[in-house]
């Protein structure tokens, strides 16, 4: 009735407790790896997209090819890159796992960066040129705060996409929380698949929490905003 | 043309010439103006006649092709353009305040550059709130959280922060509804006379330019001046049919909007007395052709009461004061324009404003007074 043991006939409940204090520390390993990974291959995609982003701004000509790139990569099955990648690196690398989540982020980060300057009003860059402030001090305290928002837009997606498919990296020994529902599903035991489930799920939903706060906090401009009279 | 100005000068431009790149024409072309130090100057003119570019190209945000500019004697380019323009308020229509700062963050912006101490830059921003009338509970407030016209006073409190000699505005009440500009363009003209910059104002408006501006460069496409003149000069005589067809067919209402109420030749009116006796009134009457007559008392305008009332009362053995006068329906002050107070006679549906010079009898205004006083100086 069930093929090759992969499913195998469901006979154990949806989770076992007990199974989950004894293997608590597997789970805190799992999800500690879980947040290194995705983490990792956030901050990686935040430095590689700054660059790509001032390139854009700098060189318009540049905006065509690096949209067509990170595109392209963003359209790759994530399972195929990483397999393509385990010979690269070694399964064993955390790098197999992080440079695709990585490249997967450009997309989405270069795209609101690019964005969140292109949204700032001329004359906004005008006043600041014409209070004598040099093209550094204007990118650094004016054009770089009011991209914040963009940004920070970026970063909650990328961040949620990419807890999603560290789950993935699973398939080549990374991934956390992956582990956990692909060693579940593989003995059809369910109750590591529940529990990697549950939590990758509620990574999720904490870090977009954190990150929200976060670009709360560093916009308080954006806060207050009301029609005032005149 | 520079002669009479050539002592306190402020800004001179030299046969400045701007062609941009892929441009066939020039921008602005040979232009020469000289700015007086502490007045303001208007370069007015239809869209694409360069009267932005010649005002960029004061504080270097545009480089001129040719031609030489300088600031109290100083050549423009031979300072750094980030030193330069610190050294120079900027105006804009949009306004342009950071949205990400505060309105005291955004006020002080030059002097934070400047490196003022905290102290220093706390006492100009509160200084400068009062000057431009903000309401100092603002201060802590975010641009988005203010009206147009709380956010253009924020820009002029800007431009003037570091207390340059120089201001240049482009369009700065664009923005702003017809009310708010009216009041932002008094404002203006009551802080210039506190701080006496040498204001450049562009602008396309040509009621604004007669209102503020001391002197009206016109402008036309191409980047060339068509006449530089006085506000009044610019009304009564226009250069040439350009002039004329661009300050429009209704310049004498505009000359009137020039003219102060308190300009005109006194004008006494049928005006009596509250003691005067029927000889005077008769008098009075005859001379003014009237058939209405002004009450005062003492320094006090009483109001108005008819002839036909004033005899009876004579008649009966009264005096004035057994009448009890209508109190004026229009009255001016003798700050008010001619336009005004030409407004006010139609609309009040009478022939005669009195004017109210701080709660005393000033004397009156007639049509006739306004029509007169525009043939007078338009020689």
């Amino acid at each position: 009735m069930s093929p090759a043991g992969l499913v195998a006939e469901a006979t154990n409940p949806i989770i076992r407790w007990e199974w989950v204090v004894e293997e608590s520390d597997q789970i805190r390993a799992a999800i500690v790896e879980h947040l290194t990974l995705t983490v990792l291959a956030l901050a990686l995609g935040i430095v590689v997209s700054a660059i790509l982003t001032a390139l854009i701004l700098r060189f318009r000509w540049m905006s065509t090819p690096i949209t067509a790139t990170t595109s392209l990569i963003y359209t790759l099955p994530s399972v195929a890159l990483f397999a393509l990648l385990a010979p690269v690196f070694g399964n064993l690398s955390r790098w197999t796992a992080v440079l695709p989540l990585a490249a997967y982020t450009l997309l989405i980060l270069v795209t609101n960066t690019v964005a969140g300057f292109l949204s700032i009003p001329q004359p906004v860059r005008d006043a600041a040129d014409g209070m004598g402030m040099s093209p550094i001090r204007r990118v650094w305290t004016v054009e770089l705060p009011l991209a914040v928002p963009y940004m920070m837009t970026g970063i909650r997606i990328a961040a949620v996409s990419t807890v999603g498919l560290v789950t993935v990296a699973a398939i080549i020994g990374q991934g956390g929380l992956g582990r956990l529902i692909f060693s579940g599903l593989r003995r059809a035991f369910w109750t590591p698949m529940t529990v990697g489930a549950s939590l990758s799920i509620l990574l999720a939903l904490t870090i977009d929490a954190v990150l929200l706060l976060i670009a709360a906090w560093l916009t308080p401009w954006q806060r207050r905003k009301r029609t005032p009279e005149s | 043309m520079a002669g009479r100005w050539v002592n306190d000068v402020a800004i001179r431009l030299t046969d400045v010439t701007k062609t941009f790149d892929g441009s066939s024409g020039a921008a602005v072309d040979q232009l020469s103006l000289d700015i007086e130090d502490g007045s303001i100057m208007a370069l007015l003119g239809p869209s694409g006649c360069g009267k932005t570019t010649t005002l960029r190209m004061i504080n270097r945000l545009i480089e001129p092709t040719s031609g030489r500019i300088e600031i109290n004697g100083v050549d423009v380019m031979s300072r750094s353009p980030q030193e330069l323009r610190r050294g120079i308020g900027y105006v804009i229509q949009q306004v342009g305040l950071f949205p990400h700062r505060t309105i005291r963050g955004n006020i002080a912006t030059v002097p934070d550059m400047l490196g003022w101490d905290k102290g220093r830059v706390n006492d100009r921003v509160e200084e400068l709130t009062t000057l431009v009338g903000l309401d100092h509970e603002l201060l802590d407030r975010y641009p988005d959280e203010l009206s147009g016209g709380q956010q253009q006073r924020v820009g002029v409190a800007r431009a003037l922060a570091a207390d340059p000699p120089v201001l240049l505005m482009d369009e700065p009440f664009g923005a702003v509804d017809p009310i708010v500009r009216t009041r932002l363009q008094d404002e203006l003209l009551d802080l210039q006379t506190k701080v006496r910059k040498t204001i450049v104002l562009v602008t396309h408006d040509v009621d604004e330019a007669l209102r503020l501006a001391d002197r009206i460069a016109l402008m036309n496409v191409g980047g060339v001046v068509e006449q530089l003149a006085t506000p009044d000069e610019l009304m009564r005589s226009p250069a040439n049919e350009f002039v004329e067809r661009f300050v429009g067919d209704d310049r004498g209402l505009r000359r009137l909007a020039l003219n102060m109420v308190g300009n005109l030749p006194f004008h006494q009116g049928p005006i009596v007395a509250h003691t005067a006796h029927l000889s005077e009134i008769e008098q009075v009457l005859a001379i003014e052709s009237s058939d209405w007559l002004g009450v005062t008392n003492g320094e006090r305008f009483a109001g108005w009461v008819t002839a036909d009332e004033a005899r009876a009362t004579m008649a009966t053995g009264g005096t004035l004061d057994d009448l009890e006068p209508r109190p004026p329906v229009a009255h001016v002050e003798p700050s008010d324009t001619l336009r005004a107070a030409m407004e006010l006679i139609m609309v009040s549906n009478s022939s005669v404003a009195v004017i109210d010079d701080g709660g005393r009898f000033g004397g009156v205004v007639t049509l006739e007074d306004i029509r007169r006083s525009l043939a007078a100086t338009g020689s």
